[in-house]
């Protein structure tokens, strides 16, 4: 039995993305699963499904009854923070393909600035009286104690194998600021930054730098799954989920895989990859967008030789070459990513595929047959192929 | 009974020290210095021809200490409890110590060309006090100016005499380990100096992180072996930002492949992060937290 072809994402919502939305994180989940119904012409009594990220702090039935949705046959969780992102859109792409729901809102809500900001420490991290408790328990006590602390890491033995630069991780933000500054939906429309600005940016977590880490934003963004047959009725062109998969690798941690053979690689993305080329039957050459998962620049390089668009160590000529821009070969996270339009948690960059295969992106590619979407590095991570119908 | 409050009583029963006479009389040229310094312009101070309803120039109360002070060069009586009660605390290690309170009274103004004495007794010692400072006694002593046999200002002094807290290594991590079944043997080992390894007891793997299970053989009976503590820097972060409790920025956390072959993350001391690079040589060292947590640290070597 396969999946792919059988669901399709039919609505996408979204609220702004600020830096202090002045509304709690309830009603920002509310407010883009009502715009996600609206876009797709149906109503909260057609919503039978909801599935959202573990972290996310808004429960399924607490949003069904802010839509005033009656009744959920199917409700999921997906855990490991931004890779989740994917999978959310994975479990409603199964429920809808096995029948045990007709329509599915996924959605991810945080007022993750002005609220909890994940970039600050985490001092109860290594307490939790759970497996994740006792793996930080190696990590937080030691001073490791940032995701982009957990990142640098990785990236210093990147460096130190392939000659990798800090360069080379800044011309990664230089392209999805130079998006971000023609989407007017970006925090940073109207200001692309260049690779000076980059170098002379402050050290956050030496070798990352500040413009290597992605944004801390408040908003929400919500996705409506039903099937493509369905969705063929609707009022919006279907974004087909051709593929959709997860991965978790060897000795995985949740951003501290230090302990396998080498630090180079993402081995769950690699893992992904597979499984999408393999159920969509495309691969690297067929793919005309990337939405590349951005926390932090390092794993954007990461993700092209696992996803298997270049050879391992090779990804940082392929973003010097220009294959990237949005006039190029592979053009990359068009919004403008998390470091240009908001750190949604992956999300924002899943209602943007949709955009692009519906043809009404702000900075629209030509031709759009397969966009790919990737999902939080570093962790137990997930993917999907999004198709025209 | 303590020794310090043994000796607080003997100095209380003593009563009231020997006057101690002023060096100077009350003088023009000390009022004019004293309120310069201090800022204060009042003519009735400083000024004979200003229609003073003192009737002409009075000294400022609050110099009643400037007209008994020993001078540079001046040695504090035999019989000041004070100094009696200094003398007493510095033997029994409350070495520092800091002024709390002073409240004078004044009962007239002085004049220019009288003659001051002084005299002290010890009103109170009380302690141990745990402060912010540290542990310490407070000494409060009462003084009272003469002019003949007229006492014109008195004075309630109170100081801390306290044992310093030893100034708080730069390493001490406020965030805690999860200390459970299958990691406690590792923390044993560091508040013992030692750094160990889970070995399992079936196949003999190593491993770092520990688990209760061998993912090799499937063994559940876990041993350990005790690290040489040797490795090389594997990868390392200068961490920034943000601030981080416990810990002066920038800092050095880094992953240490340890000679036995496993991998340990810990923070690498006493190296300025521009010297430290992949390959590194360090040596496991030990930083005591308290009672119940040490935490490894990586020294070059």
């Amino acid at each position: 039995m396969t999946v792919s072809g059988a669901a399709s994402i039919a609505g996408i919502g979204a609220t702004e993305f600020s830096k202090d939305s002045g509304r709690s994180e309830l009603r920002l989940a509310a407010e883009a699963c009502r715009a996600a119904l609206d876009d797709a012409g149906l109503t909260a009594s057609d919503v039978d499904g909801m599935v959202t990220f573990t972290m996310d702090a808004n429960a399924e039935i607490a949003v069904a009854r802010e839509l005033g949705v009656p009744s959920l046959r199917f409700f999921s969780r997906i855990p490991y923070g931004g890779g989740a992102a994917c999978a959310v859109v994975q479990q409603a792409v199964l429920a809808v393909a096995t029948g045990t729901a007709s329509v599915v809102l996924c959605y991810r809500a945080f007022n993750e600035r002005s609220g909890n900001r994940f970039g600050r420490v985490q001092a109860a991290a290594a307490g939790q009286p759970t497996s994740g408790g006792v793996d930080n328990s190696w990590h937080y006590p030691m001073g490791l104690v940032t995701p982009a602390a957990t990142v640098a890491m990785f990236a210093r033995r990147y460096m130190h194998e392939f000659g990798a630069t800090s360069e080379d991780f800044g011309r990664v933000a230089v392209v999805d600021r130079r998006a971000a500054a023609t989407n007017p939906a970006a925090w940073f429309h109207g200001r692309p930054i260049s690779l000076a600005d980059h170098q002379a940016s402050r050290w956050i977590a030496e070798p990352l730098r500040l413009l290597d880490c992605c944004q801390e934003s408040d908003g929400a963004v919500a996705l409506l799954v039903t099937s493509t047959e369905r969705a063929r009725d609707l009022r919006q062109r279907p974004a087909v989920v051709s593929a959709a998969a997860q991965g978790s690798g060897t000795d995985q941690y949740t951003m501290n895989s230090y302990y396998r053979e080498d630090l180079v690689g993402l081995p769950e993305m690699g893992l992904v990859a597979r499984q999408l080329w393999a159920q969509s039957g495309i691969g690297p050459e067929d793919v005309s967008v990337a939405v590349l998962y951005d926390h932090f620049t390092p794993f954007v390089l990461v993700q092209l030789e696992e996803l298997g668009f270049c050879g391992r160590g090779e990804a940082r000529h392929l973003v010097a070459d220009g294959v990237l821009e949005l006039d190029g070969a592979l053009p990359l996270n068009p919004h403008g990513g998390q470091l240009g339009e908001a750190y949604i948690h992956g999300m924002n960059g899943i209602a943007e595929a949709v955009r692009q295969v519906r043809g009404t992106a702000v900075n629209q590619v030509g031709g759009v047959e397969n966009v790919l979407v990737t999902a939080g590095t570093g962790v137990p991570t997930s993917g999907l192929v999004l198709t025209p119908p | 009974m303590t020794d310090i409050e043994q000796a607080a009583r003997e100095v209380t029963a003593r009563g009231e020290s020997a006057r101690r006479r002023g060096r100077d009389p009350v003088n023009l040229p000390m009022i004019h210095n004293w309120v310069e310094a201090i800022g204060d312009r009042n003519p009735v101070y400083t000024d004979a021809s200003f229609p003073s309803v003192h009737g002409g120039i009075v000294a400022p109360p609050a110099m009643a200490q400037v007209w008994t002070m020993y001078g540079l060069h001046g040695t504090r009586p035999s019989d000041d409890p004070l100094g009696a009660m200094v003398g007493v605390l510095d033997d029994a290690g409350y070495t520092s110590v800091v002024a709390t309170d002073c409240d004078q009274t004044y009962h007239r103004y002085l004049r220019p060309g009288e003659t001051v004495e002084v005299a002290s007794r010890l009103e109170s010692v009380i302690g141990p006090k745990r402060t912010a400072l540290g542990e310490g006694w407070f000494v409060t002593t009462r003084s009272t100016w003469y002019v003949g046999d007229e006492p014109v200002v008195e004075m309630s002094f109170r100081v801390l005499k306290f044992r310093p807290k030893p100034a708080a290594p730069a390493a001490t991590p406020t965030i805690r380990p999860q200390v459970g079944r299958d990691t406690a043997f590792f923390w044993a080992g560091t508040a013992l100096g030692e750094l160990r390894i889970q070995r399992c007891g079936t196949c003999g793997r190593l491993r770092h992180p520990p688990g209760p299970m061998c993912p090799g053989c499937g063994g559940t009976e876990q041993e350990y072996v005790v690290a040489s503590g040797l490795g090389e820097v594997y990868s390392f972060v200068v961490h920034h930002h943000p601030p981080v409790p416990g810990r002066t920025l920038p800092f050095v956390v880094a992953l240490v492949e340890l000679e036995e072959g496993v991998r340990m993350l810990a923070e690498l001391v006493d190296l300025s992060p521009e010297a430290v690079r992949v390959g590194l040589p360090v040596v496991v060292g030990f930083h005591r937290v308290d009672d119940e947590l040490a935490m490894p640290v990586w020294r070059v070597r």
